[in-house]
């Protein structure tokens, strides 16, 4: 469903990916952890083009995100086109980035609306039923200031759910919530994961790596030091980068 | 128990009665106040030089009424064609593209590094430069328009140009700060979603900025009002052109210009009622900065000047 063929970032003079290779398979969950300034989140920006790439091809659903190749050159999409590949990736941003302005309905119905031109009925019965499955179905009418952020961060997961996506982005969807509320988004993102969705999560919970994770990947220095099962990545790092991340925060 | 022996009860906290910080200054300086303000009207209205009846009866003079009118229209002309030249160039100021954002930082450069009145005067004397202004169809020797400059230069067209334009260059770097607070997650957020950039400008960004881009812009009417008095120079028949008119025939100089003054003031105070409620509209969403109900505004000063 994603994968990624030796992608290169730089940013000015650093160089914050440096050649990613990695697969997710349809249905699966990835986690990605790693120290900050890895590239975890640069990897994830790229993921839907968020971020440019200066090497190296990104794919989502056979699809090559960005660009468009032509001989042995890849030209980079116009922002309309990569607006439509975007529509089909939801992201989860680790500041929500709600929008402040609407309520909780509106933001959900927003992108419906106005990138697929559904009708207004139709898109807030549907906001609506997302809602409750995040367990805010009565918080419709709030403005995001007056929720939690731990139900501001399950809105913004209803409102990427919104566009049926066929693969759901998470960037630390957890970090910036008071430890109490981070259980209610886990939940709700372990619920998606077993509805069969499938999910890039950069996270540091490594609970939630565990036990939903199919494949985990430890990331440091803009490269992938080691992936595999996360039971075995946990238990038995090979790398020695690894351990003595996993030493830290474990 | 505290070692030591037994110490005596302190009161419960419940049974304190708070009293807030007397503020003896405040009754001083209002009463100050209110006393030369006092002392400056009996004397202004017991000098004699202005007569009230003369106030009285041309405040609602035809003609006076007329010039308010136009002044209303062309303060709000210029202001909506500011507005809408303000977003094109804060626009254009924040695009890709370089030589967009050069000709915006010109135009902002060059209307409002020159004083008001001195455009609205080379607008008016712009048929010096050019005799005629004509649409002529490419090649053939068709005119879809055609006039004189000095016929189609009217009073009106050049305040109208003068004011919009000038007030577009001061509008631009309203808009340009308010887009520019928006937090760039908004923008991230609306692309993850599918949203284009126009969309993503029109739905997410722009309402947003207005929270702080409407406060600055209804000064910026305000504003407007008082200084499309300029335009009478150009021979506008706006309030102070009319309120000159009348009082270069029959010389109640002060008397009409206490009139002016009054529409002047009635007009800006209408415009600040207006702002409060538009501020109040577009706060929505956001727990801090709404602001309060007059009848909330009115009770806070009060209850602060008797404390």
């Amino acid at each position: 469903m994603v994968r990624a063929e030796g992608v290169r970032k730089r940013f000015g003079r650093t160089e914050v990916l440096r050649g990613i290779d990695l697969e997710v398979a349809t249905g699966e969950v990835m986690v990605i952890i790693g120290p900050s300034g890895s590239g975890k989140t640069t990897f994830l920006r790229c993921v839907n083009h968020l971020e440019p790439i200066d090497g190296g091809r990104l794919y989502v659903d056979g699809e090559l995100m960005g660009y468009r190749l032509k001989g042995d050159r890849a030209y980079e999409l116009r922002e309309r086109e990569a607006a439509r590949q975007r529509s089909a990736i939801g992201m989860v941003f680790q500041r929500f980035n709600l929008f402040p302005h609407l309520t909780a309905l509106d933001n959900v119905v927003e992108a419906p609306m106005r990138v697929r031109g559904e009708r207004r009925a139709t898109a807030k019965a549907r906001g609506l039923e997302l809602l409750e499955r995040v367990g805010l179905a009565a918080k419709a009418d709030r403005y995001p200031a007056q929720l939690s952020g731990g139900q501001q961060q399950r809105v913004a997961i209803a409102r990427a759910l919104a566009m049926e996506p066929k693969v759901m982005l998470f960037d630390e969807p957890t970090s910036a919530l008071d430890p109490e509320l981070v259980g209610d988004v886990l939940d709700a993102m372990k619920q998606l994961a077993a509805a069969g969705m499938t999910m890039v999560v950069v996270t540091h919970e490594i609970g939630f790596a565990r036990e939903v994770g199919d494949q985990l990947v430890f990331m440091d220095d803009g490269l992938v030091v080691e992936r595999g099962a996360p039971r075995d990545v946990l238990s038995a790092p090979r790398e020695a980068r690894t351990q003595a991340f996993l030493s830290r925060i474990l | 128990m505290e070692p030591g022996g037994p110490q005596p009860p302190a009161p419960a906290l419940r049974d304190v009665r708070t009293v807030p910080v007397r503020h003896a200054g405040r009754w001083v300086a209002a009463a100050a106040i209110l006393a030369l303000v006092g002392w400056l009207l009996s004397a202004a209205a017991t000098s004699g030089a202005i007569e009230g009846d003369v106030v009285r009866r041309y405040l609602f003079n035809h003609s006076i009424l007329e010039g308010v009118r136009n002044t209303l229209v062309i303060a709000v002309a210029a202001q909506v064609a500011g507005i809408v030249l303000g977003v094109v160039f804060a626009v254009m100021r924040l695009a890709a593209n370089p030589v967009l954002r050069v000709t915006s930082w010109v135009y902002v450069w060059l209307f409002r590094g020159t004083p008001v009145l001195v455009q609205l005067i080379l607008w008016f004397s712009l048929p010096l430069v050019f005799a005629f202004v004509s649409i002529k169809l490419p090649f053939v020797d068709v005119y879809l328009y055609r006039a004189r400059m000095v016929d189609f230069m009217t009073p009106f067209k050049a305040a109208f140009l003068g004011l919009a334009l000038n007030e577009g260059a001061y509008m631009a770097e309203i808009v340009r700060a308010g887009i520019i607070s928006v937090d760039e997650g908004q923008v991230d957020a609306a692309k993850a979603l599918g949203m284009f950039p126009a969309l993503t400008l029109r739905r997410i960004v722009l309402p947003q900025a207005m929270r702080v881009i409407i406060p600055p812009t209804g000064n910026e009417f305000i504003s407007m009002l008082k200084t499309s008095s300029l335009a009478s120079v150009v021979l506008y028949s706006e309030l102070l052109r009319r309120t000159q008119d009348v009082y270069s025939a029959n010389l109640r100089i002060l008397e009409l210009l206490v009139v002016a003054s009054i529409w002047y003031l009635a007009l800006t105070s209408v415009a600040s009622v207006g702002q409060y409620f538009l501020e109040r509209r577009f706060a929505r969403g956001s727990a801090r900065n709404v602001p309060e109900t007059l009848l909330a505004r009115v009770r806070r000063n009060v209850t602060t000047v008797r404390q």
